[in-house]
């Protein structure tokens, strides 16, 4: 196990210089002068340019600029916002909890739902059931995000009143941050109500960023039991008569999780790129529109420091992943 | 102070309906870059800090752009026009918070510290948060303060090195904020300089209480302010990018005021009864400049034709939706010195064809550029350009559209040889006429903000002068004849000037809305 641990250690070093050689090389590949955008239409004298290229270090040739950035962030230094003139480090981890905690829930509810509703349709495969859920994830995977929120906000907030309308807690209720955990700074709080408020909003957020996933876990798990069903030990269990329960629940589904597992790895990505819309519609103060705002901008440290840490977090869980193989099926690990 | 506004809320948190009773819930539109206005240039920036958090020495009437005494009781410009004397307000009270409370009220000192730091490249201040001083170097301050003296702890002496009358106006620019030069020095003691930016401590009717990035800033009144407290006691911004989503904000009673809506959304919110829908001409202009330096453009007869083949209605129509009115002088009819007598183009697409002809303009090709990005007085420029496509090609000009990334566009259309109009357009810093046209149409402009490349002596010369006379009435003169001479000769063809709504509950009560884009919140109240 040691060594296959190792063994995959070893492939996040190479990932991780290519990926600050794409964050450091992205944004300067796209058009557009990051002092020229900061200006806007009212301009600024040459002089006041060759100042402020000198102030940034742009004077310095591309490979030295290179090679500081790299040198910075392996010294945990990810450089000063342009805009905001706050150390990189300090803005993600103030937003990084928002985006981890709705990621978590989305998450969580997508393998909750996802999971179950993939078994009973493999079980109750070509019947009525089967056909309702496939659709409806099909639908859920091609629905453009930015509809489904504001389809949810219109009728659950704006008619129904049901739910707030965005945010992360009710305004009225404040207190320091502690963990930037909504739900666990709340309960700390001990005020009457917040954490109720935060569940309250996170509800929509929520249910929008986890309906992709959803989708595919449902769809993925559907398939990879469908193929488990029909190995030779699953007749072989029914023919000793194990409760259909016992035979679906343990030797079909933990046989069909290697690809699941596979695909909620995945979903991780997926999960950080939906979080930029969610975010932005659901006034989610957290990376997402961050790095949307920064792009926009040509804020370089930013977009390079924000790509760096989304793509360790990536990385990071698809090691995690690749661990968790070895778990469930024994023979990965010895190979 | 902190304490006190926790108790509060908690307190409030039992009912929202008495909550709303003291607490105004604004939806803003975007997160501030920091709350040291003199760093940086976005309104979303001024709205979060200098208006809420500070004062200036002088200050604009809010709801217009008169220019009023603020942190100073009287200023005295010499017959020269060279030096400003400012005598200064006393028992003015700073806000104090958890590092700073501060010894001694408002002084010469303040002023000193609040200009000092962004003029001189040696004081301690220059570097901190980054010092990039925009608006200060480019109001052209550095180049027209020479030194800020203080004669006695009330009265500060600013001296120019040539006479400049918008001077006055610039100090009521959210630059020219007055910050505490104690706190300055306890901060820099402290080594937290940057608490300037990030923890503001101001005069203003508001003092900051909290801010998480990207989700809420919060402010209570300030109880010792030198005009009247507050009559909301606290002010939260709930930070809301999504338009969409801040009306169904404001319908479900989560905030109180938004700015910015949709357009598509304004008939719908003039119906709602729980909804009251503000409105006011913006201080702006949206423009197509010619490039005055290439032919046939060098050419004002085909500039004027170009212009009359224009239908400004359709646009205001179809970009605008209809929240815009067409513009026919190059500053805003909400700024004085605005000449009403200007006869606008009117639009004849024959006439124009013929006019062409005379000129020997036939089968001419021309770009017109679009920009990128959405701006208040162009809400969407390839439309617009389109739109002009199709009025040209009906006097038989051929256009072909072009656009760039926002910063190459920036960049590219300043070229002196730029191939092709521009459509572009400006918001007013200071209510001065001279911001928009000697800033956009002056002889030294020219490879910057004067996209049209133009320098017409007539018209130089009446700007420069109205730059230097202090007399309001001569001024007012010298700008209405300036805008005759822009007339007739035609650099730009003048678009749009577009509609600020500023949708609010019911429950909302003084607001106005302010023709230089800020959303100020002293003496507003709520039920």
């Amino acid at each position: 196990m040691l060594r296959y641990v190792l063994s995959r250690l070893l492939t996040f070093l190479p990932t991780f210089l290519g990926v600050t050689l794409i964050s450091f090389g992205f944004i300067r590949v796209l058009p557009g002068d990051p002092i020229i955008v900061m200006a806007g239409e009212r301009g600024m004298s040459e002089e006041r340019y060759q100042e402020m290229v000198v102030k940034l270090g742009f004077d310095k040739p591309v490979l030295q600029q290179y090679w500081d950035y790299l040198t910075g962030v392996l010294q945990g230094d990810l450089g000063e916002s342009f805009v905001t003139k706050q150390p990189v480090w300090d803005e993600f981890f103030k937003l990084f909890p928002a985006t981890l905690e709705l990621s978590a829930c989305a998450m969580i509810i997508a393998i909750a739902l996802g999971l179950p509703a993939g078994v009973i349709a493999a079980v109750n495969r070509g019947k009525f059931f089967d056909r309702a859920l496939m659709t409806s994830a099909l639908i859920g995977y091609s629905m453009p995000i930015f509809w489904w929120a504001l389809l949810l906000i219109i009728v659950f907030s704006g008619n129904l009143g049901w739910t707030p309308v965005s945010g992360r807690i009710d305004l009225l209720y404040y207190f320091d941050d502690v963990t930037g955990f909504m739900l666990i700074d709340s309960l700390l709080s001990g005020q009457e109500g917040a954490f109720k408020s935060a569940v309250r909003h996170l509800i929509l957020p929520t249910i929008v960023l986890g309906t992709i996933p959803l989708a595919v876990i449902a769809r993925q798990t559907r398939s990879a039991m469908l193929e488990v069903l029909g190995e030779d030990y699953i007749r072989t269990a029914k023919a000793k008569g194990l409760s259909p329960l016992r035979i679906n629940g343990l030797h079909a589904l933990r046989n069909a999780l290697i690809p699941v597992v596979t695909v909620i790895g995945l979903s991780v990505g997926t999960l950080l790129a939906g979080a930029i819309l969610t975010e932005t519609i659901f006034s989610w103060p957290g990376i997402g529109k961050w790095m949307v705002d920064s792009i926009f901008r040509r804020d370089y440290p930013v977009v390079q420091g924000g790509l760096l840490m989304i793509a360790v977090i990536v990385m990071i869980v698809n090691l995690s992943v690749d661990m968790l193989y070895g778990v469930i099926n024994p023979k990965i690990r010895k190979r | 102070m902190k304490a006190r506004f926790l108790m509060a809320a908690g307190a409030l948190a039992l009912s929202t309906s008495t909550a709303f009773a003291s607490t105004l819930v604004y939806c803003s539109e975007g997160s501030p870059e920091g709350f040291d206005p003199a760093l940086f240039t976005a309104g979303t920036t001024f709205d979060a800090s200098s208006h809420p958090i500070y004062n200036r020495l002088l200050e604009f009437e809010i709801g217009t752009t008169n220019v009023i005494p603020g942190l100073a009781e009287s200023v005295e410009a010499s017959d020269d026009g060279l030096t400003y004397t400012f005598t200064l307000r006393q028992g003015v009270k700073f806000h104090s918070n958890d590092a700073f409370t501060p010894s001694r009220d408002f002084n010469a000192e303040d002023v000193i510290f609040s200009f000092e730091r962004q003029r001189l490249d040696d004081h301690p201040y220059n570097k901190v948060s980054g010092g990039t001083w925009t608006y200060f170097t480019s109001m052209s301050m550095p180049d027209l303060v020479e030194s800020v003296e203080k004669v006695d702890d009330y009265t500060v002496k600013f001296t120019l090195t040539h006479p400049e009358a918008p001077f006055v106006a610039n100090m009521a620019m959210d630059f020219a904020s007055i910050l505490s030069a104690e706190y300055g020095e306890a901060m820099l003691a402290a080594g937290t300089p940057e608490a300037l930016n990030t923890a503001p401590v101001g005069t203003g009717p508001f003092s900051f209480v909290a801010y998480q990035k990207d989700a809420v800033i919060r402010y209570q009144a300030h109880e010792a302010y030198w005009k009247d407290k507050a009559e909301i006691d606290n002010l939260i911004f709930a930070i809301t990018p999504d338009a969409s989503v801040r009306y169904q904000k404001l319908r479900a009673g989560e905030c109180h005021v938004m700015p910015y809506p949709n357009p598509a959304d304004i008939a719908a919110m003039k119906e709602d009864p729980s909804i009251i829908m503000m409105e006011q001409e913006g201080l702006n202009v949206g423009y197509l400049a010619y490039n005055t330096t290439m032919a046939p453009f060098d050419n004002p007869k085909v500039r004027r034709a170009l212009n009359m083949a224009i239908d400004k209605q359709s646009i205001i129509d179809v970009v605008f939706q209809g929240s815009g009115q067409i513009a026919k002088n190059p500053i805003p009819p909400t700024m004085w010195g605005y000449n009403d007598a200007v006869q606008d183009d009117n639009y004849d697409p024959a006439a124009a064809k013929a006019a062409l002809e005379a000129e020997g303009v036939t089968d001419l090709s021309m770009k017109i550029w679009a920009m990128p990005v959405q701006r208040p007085y162009n809400p969407n420029a390839r439309r617009m350009a389109e739109l002009l496509q199709a009025d040209f090609a009906k006097v038989g000009v051929t256009v072909e559209i072009v656009t760039y990334e926002w910063g190459e566009y920036l960049s590219r259309s300043k070229a002196m040889d730029r191939d092709g109009a521009v459509l572009l357009g400006w918001t007013g810093d200071n209510g001065d006429p001279d911001n928009f046209l000697a800033v956009l149409l002056g002889c030294d402009g020219r490879e910057a903000s004067n996209r049209a490349q133009w320098c017409h002596q007539p018209f130089e010369d009446l700007i420069q002068k109205a730059k230097i006379v202090t007399d309001a009435g001569e001024r007012t003169a010298l700008y209405e004849e300036a805008q005759q001479v822009f007339k007739e000769q035609a650099p730009w063809a003048t678009i749009a000037h577009s509609m600020v709504y500023m949708p609010m509950s019911t429950k909302v009560s003084g607001f106005k809305v302010h023709p230089l884009g800020g959303h100020i919140f002293y003496g507003v109240s709520v039920e």
